[in-house]
């Protein structure tokens, strides 16, 4: 149940854009002359067949690859690519389609591992952990006990991820995400695997994340049901090609989705 | 019927017969077994953070242990030369981190391998060039390394330990104890952990890789200089020392290539294996089995239990 | 013992009284973010009284009634306090209970305030708030997912306390008008409205005052023996009578502390944590804690489980006699201090209970492996009987007198009567006050010189003395040959095996006796495991014939123990069929303690109860489920009957003779 608070209003200004970005992998061509952009504030869903291009446009958003043309503005700066360190500084966040977790780490280390880029204090204060050291330690400790709780694995706490079921695993990976207290999070098939229950459960963790702290999210899933209840918007890929962009209802009628993608109009 | 007492009897007998000749063995084990492990830390620390099997760890010891003395033979006094040998190792780290593995990030590990050979011939030549071919000695009385022996009565007859062995062991630990800290305990070490977990990961989570490259070169590299002063001073500084490397293979085939506790424990029961095996067996075998034994148990791991005593195993989930 | 001070009647006089004579101790810890919390006697005093004068601020005053809903958590149970303190009533209503059962709940009680924990009830209450007109202020205890309602009558527990916390800071006389207030308070007020979740029909509002709970709870922790040392944890719902009483009033009368932990799903590790000195569950918990064991055994290495074995043997023979304090031969103590070393203390540990001195159960029977089993490792697990209308305590087993088919004799200060009819009847001071808005019923169950119908048909066994439970009164049928049949002691003799879950036994009125089952998830999916049976959901598994065999043999066994009973042979299981889901308080098929609501689910599962006895071998079933989020769906399967057959009745030619 949502509380009654205007949308309109919760959505602005253009965060991220994509301007006509191709990549190719030798003779492969995986994006061709892609352009949408990601108001802030709101829910994107990136929809499209298999081998459309979907992770690899997440992967030119946060810097693995590098487009051979094309443009990526962010936060207002202009750039032909973006590196993972600078995507990850700017308050990019990510998770993975098959998860990219620290697997020999617990769930608690995993998600400190996000603080990384928010910790300051230099090497030697670390070692002797004491004064302002220990203090930014407790500062991002509570901040970690916080996202916890929130998504509510309080009970793996301590225990490796590695070993915990394929949902949890899911859930600490967003967790480390959060930790990073990005401005966009990019998440990459978050439901894939996932029974039913444990969907809502991860519908909820999303609508909550950008409705208390304001994250503008993108993310790409193939659960019809699911696009269309949390996204404001839907970017539609095709073999590389952008062939639709609109918010949830037009885009369940639009003929050329219908026919690359959604079968039976819904 | 008496080559079966011979193997799984005498020496036991012998043992305790002479238990003064056991301890100092056990002894000579204990402190070979550390700087076997100093060395195979050297390639952990590497190997886990950024997958590379580092061929040139032991050159770098050697090469550590000569930039030392070599500053010191121009006049520079003892600690001034060690602060400038861990300056120039960290240069060194950062050398290799931007030359050789930034252009290389993407290769396949066999070509990173290739290119510490590289490594390995470039810090020869430059060694040879710099500081010469001849052998050196070790500056260890102005490091204020003890000499001499303590000598013990007892146990039916003496026991003979050397100070600079007491102080290598007392210095790895400590070594060791700082790594640990540093490795559990600080944000950075945390970050070589997760680099060591998943590359993808650390970079999402923004994780300077080749940050995290020049600090773990530049460890085993301190790492490397620790071992080379302690070696050195027991032996003395020459290009023979880099053979020593070799010895930490079945340690690291023992330990696992990816753990800090194993190449620990593994470099102590090769150290002491050796010793044990050469002092009571040898003798069966006409001597000099200390230059085999070590490689024979690493072959028996390899069968049994390839990833080591420590070493994560790795299954494919399907 | 401390002299009893007699008046001390209310628990917010006690409150302050402990806050006062025991004021740095700890009364009560939460674990939030990973941290345990404490607050003391005299701190808690601080924040119950500053949310108390905040809400006589909102207009809360003596005779209101206001709710509680929500997990166990320290602020909820201040609430309670803060409002008794006032003269007002909680009422308190289970956080599961979905939105239709609430607005009934607190439209009957004509609440007028409401303490919630989070959103999620927040959320509920405003779904149904246009069905109660009288509900004012609605306070929540964790503000996440609240920041954007726009509700006037909303406001954090922070907020009521700084209101209160100001008026106490502003004016000096508004500190002496609470404690005036305070010592208004009678124990012969009533404390709280606890409403039953009735097996039949709508909830009643059970009235206790505060003398039938304070004297209970004191007899209760001389019984026992706890004082202010006692660790508890609090996790079973809040709303319910026995965790009002073991973690509020027998907490405030002893002085213990009350743990509450971080989440439902973290409370074994809180135990283990904390160390509890004292556990209550229901049985189904300590069968589930050996499930896990016993799977988790299975799993195990061989040397592992040949250990666990064998000293779990040895637990059998020696350990309770050894928990009795009987003699036992000295090799006997040795293996058993081995066993103690090597299994029963890790296993004790791993689940909490290493510092337990008392363990109780109560609500069902409880299997005697179970039984046997805990009280083997050394878990003082004993039985007690109860209802909300006695302010829980009936009867409990003393140290010593412990046997798993029995419920203990009669506490302190209660007297036990049978009817004729075999119901179980009880008189004490812990006797309710009445069903609230309901002197019909009440007149149907309490009599005029106090004694109350339990509802329970029972015996005192002639062995031990201890009263023995053997149904609800009302279930208590006969075949169409006039055989008793005691559904309820059926179905827990079917209910002892790890694999069945819960069991329906049928047949009043009937030829013959059969069996509806579940099977337990968890027991049948690691079978399943290790017998490489394949299965995609639980209606598969419970599809399955080789599970299906699984469970004959083991309804085999019932019935060969039931033919070996005079009263119960007759009453033998002849067919039964496992059902194709789980049985579940959302579907009305069981109470929110886990309970059966035998007519509900024999009218739900009609179908498969007419293919019982019209000789069917398979059925066809669509039952209307309601799922977590409270939206319906319905479920189909064809269900599998088999036939077992019976044990020849042994006395045969007595029963007749004594018909």
């Amino acid at each position: 149940m949502r509380a009654p608070s205007s949308r309109e209003a919760a959505v602005g200004e253009v965060l991220l854009a994509v301007e006509d970005v191709s990549l190719s992998f030798g003779g492969v061509r995986a994006l061709s002359g892609v352009s949408f952009d990601i108001r802030k504030g709101e829910i994107l869903a990136i929809i499209g067949p298999n081998g459309a291009g979907k992770t690899s446009m997440l992967n030119v958003v946060n810097g693995f690859y590098q487009p051979q043309s094309g443009r990526i503005t962010f936060k207002g700066k202009v750039r032909n690519s973006m590196r993972p360190y600078a995507a990850a500084q700017g308050g990019i966040a990510r998770t993975f389609q098959n998860l990219a977790l620290f697997r020999g780490m617990t769930t608690l280390d995993n998600i400190l591992a996000g603080r990384a880029l928010k910790m300051h204090r230099g090497f030697f204060w670390q070692l002797i952990r004491f004064g302002p050291a220990l203090r930014e330690e407790v500062e991002h400790r509570h901040r970690v006990e916080e996202i916890i709780d929130f998504l509510e694995i309080a009970a793996i706490r301590k225990i490796p991820v590695g070993r915990l079921a394929y949902g949890l695993q899911k859930r600490v990976e967003l967790g480390r995400a959060l930790a990073m207290e990005p401005d966009l999070l990019l998440l990459d098939e978050p439901m894939a695997g996932m029974n039913l229950e444990e969907k809502e459960d991860m519908s909820r963790f999303i609508i909550d994340v950008n409705q208390q702290y304001g994250t503008t999210i993108a993310l790409i899933e193939h659960d019809m049901g699911v696009v269309m209840d949390l996204s404001d918007r839907i970017v539609v890929l095709d073999y590389g090609r952008k062939i639709a962009d609109a918010p949830p209802e037009e885009v369940k009628r639009d003929e050329k989705v219908i026919r690359a993608y959604l079968g039976e109009p819904q | 019927m008496h080559i079966l007492y011979q193997i799984f009897v005498d020496p036991f007998v012998q043992m305790g017969a002479a238990p003064d000749l056991l301890v100092q063995t056990l002894w000579d084990g204990l402190v070979a077994g550390v700087l076997y492990a100093l060395i195979a830390l050297g390639f952990v620390l590497i190997f886990k953070a950024s997958g590379v099997f580092n061929f040139a760890q032991g050159i770098m010891v050697v090469f550590a242990a000569l930039t030392l003395v070599g500053l010191h033979e121009h006049g520079v006094p003892a600690f001034v030369a060690l602060a400038l040998t861990v300056g120039v190792m960290f240069v060194l780290a950062f050398g290799v981190e931007r030359l050789v593995l930034r252009p290389l990030v993407n290769q396949s590990d066999v070509i990173l391998f290739m290119a510490t050979f590289g490594i390995t011939y470039f810090l020869i030549g430059m060694g040879q060039l710099v500081f010469g071919g001849n052998p050196k000695v070790m500056i260890a009385k102005e490091l204020y390394l003890p000499d001499g022996a303590l000598r013990f009565k007892g146990l039916g007859g003496f026991v003979s330990l050397q100070k600079i062995d007491i102080a290598a062991v007392i210095i790895a630990s400590i070594m060791v104890a700082v790594l640990a800290i540093f490795f559990q305990r600080t944000r950075i070490g945390r970050a070589l952990r997760a680099v060591a977990d998943s590359h993808q990961a650390a970079l999402s989570v923004g994780i300077s890789l080749e940050q995290i490259w020049v600090i773990v070169w530049f460890a085993a590299g301190i790492v490397a200089l620790t071992t080379g002063i302690m070696w050195g001073a027991r032996s003395e500084v020459s290009f023979a020392l880099q053979i020593i490397a070799l010895k930490a293979l079945p340690v690291l085939i023992l330990g696992g290539l990816t753990s800090i506790p194993g190449a620990i424990v593994g470099g102590l029961i090769i150290g002491v294996g050796e010793k044990l095996g050469e002092f009571y067996w040898g003798p069966l075998f006409g001597g000099g089995i200390e230059t085999w034994l070590a490689y024979v148990i690493a072959l028996g791991f390899l069968v049994f239990r390839p990833q080591g005593l420590f070493g994560e195993k790795i299954i494919e989930r399907i | 013992m401390k002299a009893i001070d007699r008046s001390l009647d209310t628990l917010p006089k006690i409150l302050i009284h402990n806050a006062a004579a025991i004021g740095a101790r700890p009364a009560m810890r939460h674990k939030d973010l990973g941290i345990w919390q404490t607050w003391t006697w005299a701190q808690m005093l601080e924040e119950i009284r500053a949310f108390s004068v905040g809400l006589a601020e909102l207009g809360l005053k003596r005779g209101d009634k206001f709710t509680i809903v929500g997990s166990n958590r320290p602020r909820l149970y201040w609430a309670m306090c803060a409002g008794q303190a006032l003269g007002a009533v909680p009422v308190p209503v289970y956080a599961d209970a979905v939105a239709d059962e609430m607005a009934y709940v607190l439209a009957h009680a004509e609440v007028t305030v409401a303490v919630v924990e989070d959103q999620e009830q927040v959320d509920k209450i405003i779904a149904v708030s246009d069905r109660l007109p009288r509900l004012g202020k609605v306070i929540y205890d964790e503000p996440r997912g609240l920041k954007d309602y726009v509700q006037r009558r909303l406001n954090s527990f922070e907020d009521i306390q700084s209101i209160g916390r100001n008026k106490l800071a502003s004016a000096p006389e508004c500190l002496k008008q609470w404690e005036a207030g305070v010592a208004e308070g009678k124990g012969s007020d009533l404390s709280v409205i606890l409403y039953t979740s009735g097996t039949t029909g709508r909830s009643k509002g059970v009235m206790l005052t505060y003398e039938n709970t304070i004297i209970s709870a004191r007899n209760a922790n001389a019984f026992d023996h706890l004082d202010e040392n006692e660790e508890v944890i609090a996790y079973l719902p809040l709303a319910w009578v026995g965790d009002y009483v073991f973690s509020y009033v027998q907490a405030y009368v002893a002085g213990y502390c009350v743990n509450c932990p971080e989440a439902a799903d973290t409370v074994v590790q809180d135990r283990r944590e904390i160390g509890t000195t004292y556990a209550f569950a229901p049985p189904r918990v300590y069968e589930n804690v050996l499930t896990l064991t016993t799977v988790r055994m299975a799993d195990a290495g061989a040397i592992k489980r040949k250990v666990f074995d064998f000293f779990i043997g040895v637990a059998g023979r020696w350990g309770e006699k050894i928990l009795d304090g009987e003699k036992v031969p000295l090799t006997a103590r040795l293996l058993y201090a081995i066993g103690n070393l090597l299994v029963y203390g890790p296993l004790m540990n791993q689940f909490g209970l290493s510092r337990v001195r008392v363990a109780y159960t109560a609500g069902e029977a409880i299997g005697p492996e179970i039984f046997r089993f805990w009280r083997g490792v050394g878990l003082n697990l004993k039985q007690l009987y109860g209802q909300t209308e006695a302010s829980v305590y009936i009867t409990a087993q003393s140290d010593g007198e412990i046997h798993s088919d029995t419920v203990g004799k009669a506490s302190t200060d209660v007297e036990i009567k049978i009817s004729d009819a075999g119901e179980v009847l009880f008189r004490s001071p812990g006797v309710f006050a009445g069903y609230y808005k309901d002197p019909d019923k009440t007149a149907e169950v309490l009599t005029p010189d106090g004694w109350v119908h339990t509802g329970d048909a029972g015996f005192f066994d002639p062995k031990t003395n201890q009263l023995k439970i053997i149904d609800r009164a009302k279930d208590l049928g006969h075949l169409k040959d006039g055989t008793v049949f005691a559904p309820k002691y059926i179905e827990n003799k079917l209910k002892f095996y790890p694999n069945i879950r819960e069991a329906v036994a049928v047949g009043a009125g009937r030829d013959f006796v059969c069996a509806m089952i579940n099977i337990d998830l968890t027991a049948v999916g690691s079978w399943a495991e290790r017998n490489n049976v394949v299965y995609g959901s639980y209606q598969e598994l419970a599809g399955n014939p080789l599970v299906y065999d699984m469970i004959a043999r083991h309804i085999d066994e019932v019935n060969r123990s039931l033919a070996e009973e005079e009263l119960m042979a007759g009453a033998q299981i002849r067919r039964f069929l496992i059902l194709h889901k789980e049985l579940d308080p959302d579907d009305g098929e069981l109470t929110r303690t886990q309970k059966l609501r035998r007519g509900h689910i024999i009218d739900r599962y009609a179908p498969l109860v007419e293919a019982f006895y019209d000789g069917s071998t398979e059925a066809q079933i669509a039952t209307e489920v309601t799922f977590e989020d409270g939206h319906k769906g319905v479920l189909a399967a064809r269900v599998t009957i088999r036939d077992v057959k019976p044990y020849p009745v042994v006395r045969a030619a007595r029963l007749e003779r004594a018909a």
